[in-house]
């Protein structure tokens, strides 16, 4: 069976898998990180949003052969460490996890860590454009929550992006 | 065991509970504790009160409590904290904080010192351990109060022990008791000095004010957990041994397998551990949820229809309506000036599929099982799978875990039953987890049914109002059902000999309008579905119904629409909440053609919600064009007022009310299911379109109105009706026509391209890297 290597939250992977099982799998069933959630497993409801290199992605939808051993991949569980020290914020997280939880944005929080991560990405993406956050940026967010905390979920954006 | 307290005074009540044996404090109230229900409305309305005002399922669900004389208990720790077992279900709707807050208040002790962990199957609750009807807080507020206020004075008189002082003399804070001259003790200190050898019965006397930590707004005791990746959902946990596994379903629905063709070859393929013929599907048990999905998408399985092969929409339809009864009105003076309005819905089939789908893990042994699962009725799980096992009940564990969501679906424990059935079958544990597509399609629904509203006007009066729901049977059979049928002498006169959905409906339905006589009534056609409620019963579907009836009213006599309402409501919560939310969001201000106010109203639950929504409905909005997305017309603003009596957690309570407006809307515009050729079509979040954040209202506003009562009332459910009847009612304003369907896209052609049904679920895609941002 193929050895698969990459990098998850800051740190070597070396696992035997085949190469057609997606990443997500991998990450929940073997290497025992559940923050990425299934909800559809067709890249769809964005449940298992986490980012490689530091851009979002949908765990899902990849062959774990796809990776390179030089891939970065990082899941709500290594989003914390992705920022320094010091703008993490009281609870030592990153700055958009500080944000949700002033917000008290989660209800059953089963779509949160993706929901987290897909936001990062988009402040990100902005900045890379040079601009804020917009109204065509929320609802280009395709993550579901069934609970219905998308308001919550745009208030701890804004607040999200100040602080980052 | 209430008593009133003569010597106490007005609005204190005094209670009896326990001090249990054990090594630290340990303090228990019967569960079936309950304030006496509040008296019935004045009888002078010109509208005689319906049944659910006089007596509604929350006081049905509280009664069904009131024999079982079974305790729940609080204990105190060395660290200082106290833990409680809560016989409910955390399914996001915020009653681990709720529960928190109440101990919290009553103990003077931090609410993060308080853990409230979910309670296994208690056989001995019976109907006590159902979480549904948003009764969690109504039916447990006052026995956990009563405990946790018993645990309040244990401690004190263990300090006034301690050092040396009266307690009258002593004041707790946040966890430490102090005395006059400065010296002070933990919680933990005394949680092992507290302790009682032998369990005795204490009274303790509550306060109905002064509260300091009931009423404030207070962020989730599991946030951290859940932005953190830690919160352990089913799929998430491990037990040894219990492999992931998933199950390969028929082509039409509820259909079942008749041969494997291929069985050698699946069980052969990479990760597979075992294939099993089970009586729903087949089974198959791999290393990861990945090779589950591929061995399914390789099985040939030989399938029997289901019992609605061949079938759609339009056949449940005519269904439906042959099963109509005439509407009534009743016997009115015969004047040629008596007009009547009717009007005539249909709403299709919706999924209550949450994030979370159907999972459990099941660990079947030869005289044992054990079942972890998020489950609103495990009571009555418990009891079936060990009747299904043929094992005793007390050989069955059944572990409660926090769900994904529930929406009406966790009150069944589908999932769960199904993994014992196949642990059962291939002698080992399995981790089951339901495809989406599975999760959309096989999963429960709430049923299709037609709503017709008749009204008889003489001038400006209204002189009945008539409605009738006829749909596609809800099951109830997940406890409340056998509930019902063990409390049927309990019921009010004339409900005791009806069918359950048929009690359910009269208990929880009513028109809080003046508007003359008012009948309404339910039929149920056929049970051939997986029904079940969904965020709500009846009552979404009902109160569209009966406000558009009340704008075409207002419409009929030139009336505007808020007026008209305001000049019939006979409750005084309701009137609130409706002045509110006019008065928060702007009711009548100009807008342009196309886009419009609704207003709507609820009451249920011991509360009461309006909602004012803007529906922008002009041909740039609704054409706008999103990838991949249901656009359609857009809810631009919406505002909302709740008043649930006494709130405990403001911050929670809003947040139900947004998931609301957002149900709302899915309700209104987007979100149903398709039946056709025997299945139904949707099988992802991007065939059944609950609202995203493309459709969510750009402004929302929520208001919480201050404590009305002394007793809080039900959340979880509350937001939706007001909210899609809202939703409809600006639809119909915005666009002159009144739907006559529900949601208003049903019939536009599908905005996707139906996945198969074999195999049943679609493969993961491998491009995943092409999509990145």
């Amino acid at each position: 069976m193929p050895r698969q290597k990459f990098i998850l939250n800051g740190k070597k992977v070396t696992i035997k898998v085949p190469d057609d099982v997606r990443l997500l799998w991998v990450l929940r069933d073997l290497l025992g990180v559940t923050g990425p959630k299934y909800g559809c497993g067709i890249n769809v409801c964005k449940a298992c949003t986490s980012h490689i290199n530091g851009k979002a992605f949908n765990p899902c939808a990849v062959p774990v052969g796809k990776l390179k051993p030089t891939d970065e991949i990082t899941t709500i569980e290594g989003l914390p460490k992705t920022v320094k020290k010091k703008q993490r914020g009281k609870h030592g997280l990153h700055p958009m996890q500080e944000a949700w939880l002033e917000r008290d944005v989660a209800q059953c929080g089963y779509c949160q860590p993706g929901q987290i991560m897909a936001a990062v990405a988009v402040v990100k993406r902005a900045r890379r454009q040079g601009r804020k956050v917009t109204e065509a940026d929320f609802e280009g967010i395709r993550n579901i929550c069934r609970c219905g905390t998308y308001t919550r979920i745009r208030e701890a954006i804004v607040e999200g992006e100040k602080r980052m | 065991m209430t008593e009133p307290a003569a010597a106490t005074g007005v609005g204190r009540r005094r209670f009896l509970g326990y001090v249990v044996g054990g090594a630290t404090l340990v303090v228990a109230a019967d569960l079936g504790l309950s304030p006496a229900r509040a008296g019935a409305l004045p009888a002078a309305l010109p509208t005689i009160p319906q049944p659910a005002e006089l007596f509604d399922l929350n006081d049905f669900l509280t009664l069904c409590a009131m024999p079982t004389a079974n305790l729940i208990a609080i204990q105190l720790h060395k660290d200082g904290t106290a833990s409680f077992a809560l016989p409910r279900a955390e399914v996001g709707q915020g009653i681990t904080t709720s529960t928190a807050m109440i101990i919290a208040e009553e103990l003077d002790l931090p609410v993060n010192k308080v853990k409230v962990t979910l309670a296994p199957a208690r056989p001995e609750l019976m109907f006590n351990q159902l979480t549904g009807g948003s009764n969690t807080t109504i039916s447990t507020f006052t026995p956990i109060r009563v405990a946790a206020a018993i645990a309040k004075n244990e401690l004190l008189k263990a300090a006034s022990l301690l050092l040396g002082q009266p307690i009258n003399l002593l004041v707790s804070k946040l966890g430490v008791i102090e005395a006059p001259d400065g010296r002070s003790v933990t919680y933990g200190e005394l949680a092992e000095k507290a302790a009682s050898p032998v369990t005795r019965p204490v009274d303790v006397t509550l306060a109905d004010s002064g509260f300091t930590v009931i009423g404030k707004p207070t962020n989730r005791v599991d946030a951290l957990a859940a932005v953190t990746g830690k919160k352990t959902f089913t799929t998430d946990l491990k037990v040894k041994g219990a492999l992931p596994t998933m199950v390969c379903r028929a082509p039409t629905l509820n259909g079942t397998p008749a041969k494997v063709n291929n069985l050698t070859k699946v069980r052969r393929m990479k990760g597979v551990t075992d294939v099993v013929m089970v009586d729903f599907g087949v089974a198959v048990r791999a290393k990861t949820f990945g090779q589950c999905i591929d061995a399914i998408r390789a099985l040939d399985v030989t399938w029997a229809d289901g019992p609605v092969a061949g079938e759609s929409d339009a056949d449940v339809l005519a269904r439906l309506r042959k099963s109509e009864i005439p509407l009534k009105l009743p016997d009115l003076p015969d004047n040629p000036l008596l007009k009547t309005k009717s009007l005539d819905l249909t709403f299709y089939f919706r999924s209550n599929s949450a994030m979370d789908t159907n999972s459990a893990i099941a660990d079947v042994r030869k005289d044992s099982a054990t079942v972890w699962s998020g489950l609103k009725s495990p009571v009555t799980l418990q009891s079936e799978v060990a009747g299904y096992l043929k094992l005793p009940v007390g050989k069955v564990k059944v572990n409660v875990m926090q769900s994904g969501g529930s929406f009406g679906r966790r009150l069944f424990s589908d999932g769960a039953m199904e993994a014992v059935k196949i642990s059962q079958a291939m002698g080992k544990p399995v981790k089951l987890m339901w495809h989406r597509a599975d999760d959309a399609r096989a999963g429960r629904t709430h049923p299709m049914a037609t709503n017709r509203t008749q009204v008889a006007m003489l001038g400006k009066e209204v002189l009945a109002f008539t409605q009738a729901h006829t749909s596609v049977e809800t099951d109830f059979r997940h406890g409340l059902g056998e509930a019902i049928t063990a409390n049927v002498a309990s019921l009010p006169t004339g409900l005791g000999n009806l069918g359950f959905s048929e009690t359910v409906f009269l208990l929880t339905q009513e028109i809080p309008y003046n508007v003359g006589v008012v009948l309404q009534t339910l039929v149920e056609t056929e049970q051939r579905f997986n029904t079940g409620s969904m965020r709500n019963i009846f009552s979404p579907d009902m109160r569209v119904g009966s406000e558009l009836m009340m704008d075409l009213l207002a419409q009929e006599l030139g009336e505007d629409r808020l007026e008209f309402r305001l000049r019939r409501i006979r409750n005084k919560m309701v009137r609130g909440v409706l002045e509110k939310v006019a008065s928060e969001g702007d009711w009548g201000r100009k807008l342009p053609a196309g886009v419009a106010q609704g207003v709507a109203i609820h009451k249920e639950y011991k509360g009461a919600t309006a909602c004012l929504m803007e529906v922008d409905t002009r041909p740039t909005t609704v054409k706008r064009k999103v990838r991949d997305a249901v656009t359609g017309p857009r809810v631009t603003r919406a505002t909302f007022a709740v008043d649930v009596g006494l709130p405990i957690n403001p911050t929670g309570l809003k947040a139900q009310m947004l998931g609301g407006i957002n149900d709302g809307i899915a309700l209104a515009f987007t979100s149903s299911l398709h039946l056709r050729n025997g299945h139904f079509q949707e099988a992802s979040w991007d065939n059944y379109f609950y609202t995203r954040q493309w459709n969510t209202p750009p402004r929302v506003d929520i208001h919480v109105m201050p404590a009305s009562t002394s007793e809080p009332g039900g959340a979880g459910e509350a937001g939706v009706a007001a909210s899609f009847a809202a939703a409809a009612c600006g639809y119909a304003a915005a666009t002159g026509k009144v739907p006559t369907h529900f949601p208003i896209n049903h019939h536009k052609p599908l905005a996707f391209r139906e996945k198969p049904r074999v195999p049943p679920v679609p493969p993961s895609p491998t491009n995943g890297l092409k999509h990145t941002y």
